[in-house]
């Protein structure tokens, strides 16, 4: 042990952040956690503010109790500092910083999006980078319209506000994702007409079925999947396979939806189109992992552009740990489990250490789960067969799929790059994550065979967030609870 | 119909009756309940347009809710750019949608 306290520094307080949090204050570590949202819980365990108590507020939620148990544990910690309302924006290498980890975390905290939020930069000796997952939702005809949503968005708006995003909904894409999504549009008072799941019942069978054996220890998610599924049998809500939302129409709003029936790789068959009367849909294909800071800290990526971790979820950066969807799109239980490792880890323990033997065994389980939901739900390849030339792809640059493919032609680059600045498509101010992977899809399609050349992506995000000039031009406030206090500089 | 807040006295949560918070979106007001975002206030006054696009004008409002599209941008009390879904109504934010056009291309330019 050291002599000192170990300074673990926590970004994100979803699932794995909570987990993460906790397993490094049993080992003695000196925790700090942060969260861009004024709430712990993340994206998962989103919930009412305070504001708005209620009695019966379990019932939104898988893994109600653990989420309580587990926040209610870091808040009366002292020796856990929880920063909410906490953006970081850059992350880099410090070699003369007195922390451990010899990185320099840049942070801006107060009112998101403010003006003169408090800049803070930390300096900790390990860091667990617990930063989640966005929805990744496919182009289509009109899906720029008001009234289309991301199931995330649905289901922050439900279970944070209890607010329904609209009275008569359809609900698309692929996933499991889609079942709590319609099931909490119903608890809101939505009237769902209908899940259309992209996938057919070979993929779901090639997905699920394989060694069954493996599914044993992952009863629980078995539960959470059941819960779901006998909301649908009590709320009526029909349940498509083989068939997706492939335009979206209306002037200033979504106005209707037509459905059609697709191939197994998810291209539209013709002759099977259904025009549906809706006033919002909710559409999601899979998640995002949300990678810009682990780039940023020198993180290697596998080769599915997860983060690469080992068994104690160290990635390949000295004293930089990563737990939970970022290292691999697999629910609240796997993230639970390499969360706490990760804590656990990042505090000097082991992940043969006794403290961490059942969060070992049930990341293998739910490992086992992951891999599943990819094979059965996965994104197919023919889905670009949903677009039309003026079909927007990048929205905020409202760079079309034609002008995507004509300027590709047009030069012949086979540079990632070189594309996204003659087009400025993913250049806009959510900086391509909305749009990246979808950008990446298209122009390796175009460009064929060769495939694009310039072995760059659109996951690296150096200013991880935008921030005001205003803010920038600020000095850095140094850590006042750190034990290694940090000189007054902005980043390099 | 458009965007609703669930009545709570309909709720199976058992909430206890919210207190209102009232904003203006583009001078008009619009009743929530404190802690809900000013993306969903604005929502539930029955407005699913929060801004306009540069290029083509066309209407955007929130997609991704969490954040993470900054298509719900609006102007608050004067702050611009500010992501409705991440930030919480305050009673008299006075809420301004945008609509940020292109510069006029210089003198000279073709295009």
């Amino acid at each position: 042990m050291n002599t000192s306290r170990t300074d673990v520094l926590v970004i994100g307080a979803g699932p794995a952040g909570l987990a993460a949090a906790r397993a490094a204050r049993a080992r003695g570590a000196s925790v700090t956690m942060l969260d861009s949202s004024d709430q712990l819980g993340g994206q998962f365990w989103r919930h009412l503010p305070p504001e708005r108590p209620s009695a019966n507020e379990r019932m939104l939620h898988h893994g109600w109790v653990k989420f309580r148990e587990l926040s209610e544990t870091v808040l009366s910690d002292d020796g856990c500092r929880v920063i909410r309302g906490a953006q970081v924006w850059a992350i880099e290498p410090d070699s003369t910083s007195a922390g451990a980890a010899h990185l320099a975390v840049h942070v801006v905290v107060g009112e998101p999006d403010g003006t003169g939020r408090r800049r803070l930069v930390l300096t900790p000796d390990a860091i667990v980078l617990a930063t989640g997952a966005h929805d990744r939702t496919l182009p289509f005809p009109g899906w720029d319209l008001p009234g289309v949503f991301t199931g995330g968005a649905a289901q922050a708006l439900a279970k944070g506000e209890r607010l329904a995003v609209g009275q008569r909904v359809v609900v698309s894409g692929a996933g499991p994702f889609l079942l709590p999504v319609a099931a909490s549009l119903a608890n809101t008072g939505s009237d769902v007409v209908g899940v259309y799941e992209a996938n057919r019942v070979p993929a779901l069978v090639r997905g699920w079925l394989p060694k069954p054996w493996e599914l044993a220890g992952a009863a629980g998610k078995g539960t959470e999947l059941a819960g779901y599924l006998a909301g649908h049998l009590r709320h009526r809500i029909p349940y498509r396979l083989g068939r997706a939302v492939v335009a979206a129409h209306g002037t200033d709003r979504v106005e209707a939806v037509t459905i059609a029936a697709v191939t197994p790789d998810w291209a539209p068959i013709p002759g099977t189109k259904q025009r549906i009367e809706v006033d919002a849909v909710c559409v999601s294909h899979g998640f995002t992992p949300r990678l810009e800071l682990a780039i940023a800290a020198g993180c290697e990526l596998t080769a599915e552009r997860f983060v690469q971790v080992d068994d104690s979820q160290h990635t390949n950066v000295h004293g930089v740990f990563a737990a939970g969807e970022i290292t691999g799109i697999g629910g609240v239980d796997l993230a639970l489990a390499e969360g706490q490792i990760a804590g656990h880890a990042a505090a000097g323990g082991l992940a043969a250490d006794t403290e961490v033997r059942s969060a070992v065994r049930r990341r293998r389980t739910f490992r086992g789960f992951a891999r599943r939901i990819e094979a059965a739900h996965g994104i197919r390849d023919g889905w670009p067969a949903m677009l039309t030339d003026d079909t927007i792809v990048c929205r905020c640059e409202e760079v079309s799929y034609g002008t995507l493919c004509r300027a590709t032609d047009a030069t012949g680059s086979r540079s990632l790059r070189a594309l996204k600045l003659s087009t400025r498509a993913g250049l806009g101010i959510c900086q391509g994550r909305i749009c990246g992977r979808t950008i990446e899809a298209l122009l390796a399609d175009r460009v064929g065979d060769a495939g694009l050349t310039d072995g760059v992506s659109t996951d690296r995000r150096p200013i991880a967030a935008p921030i005001r000039l205003g803010e920038l031009a600020d000095p850095a406030h140094p850590d006042p609870a750190s034990q290694h206090p940090v000189p007054l500089k902005g980043p390099k | 119909m458009t965007s609703r807040i669930l009545p709570f006295q309909n709720d199976p949560i058992k909430p206890t009756a919210p207190a209102p918070v009232t904003i203006t979106v583009d001078g008009v007001p619009a009743t929530g309940a404190m802690g809900q975002s000013l993306a969903g206030v604005i929502l539930a006054s029955g407005t699913l347009r929060f801004r306009r696009t540069s290029v083509h004008g066309a209407p955007r409002g929130v997609f991704c809710g969490i954040g993470v599209c900054y298509d719900c941008l609006v102007e608050v009390n004067g702050q611009r750019d500010v992501r409705a879904c991440q930030r919480r109504a305050r009673d008299g934010d006075a809420v301004v949608t945008q609509h940020d056009e292109l510069p006029a291309a210089p003198a000279g330019d073709a295009a």
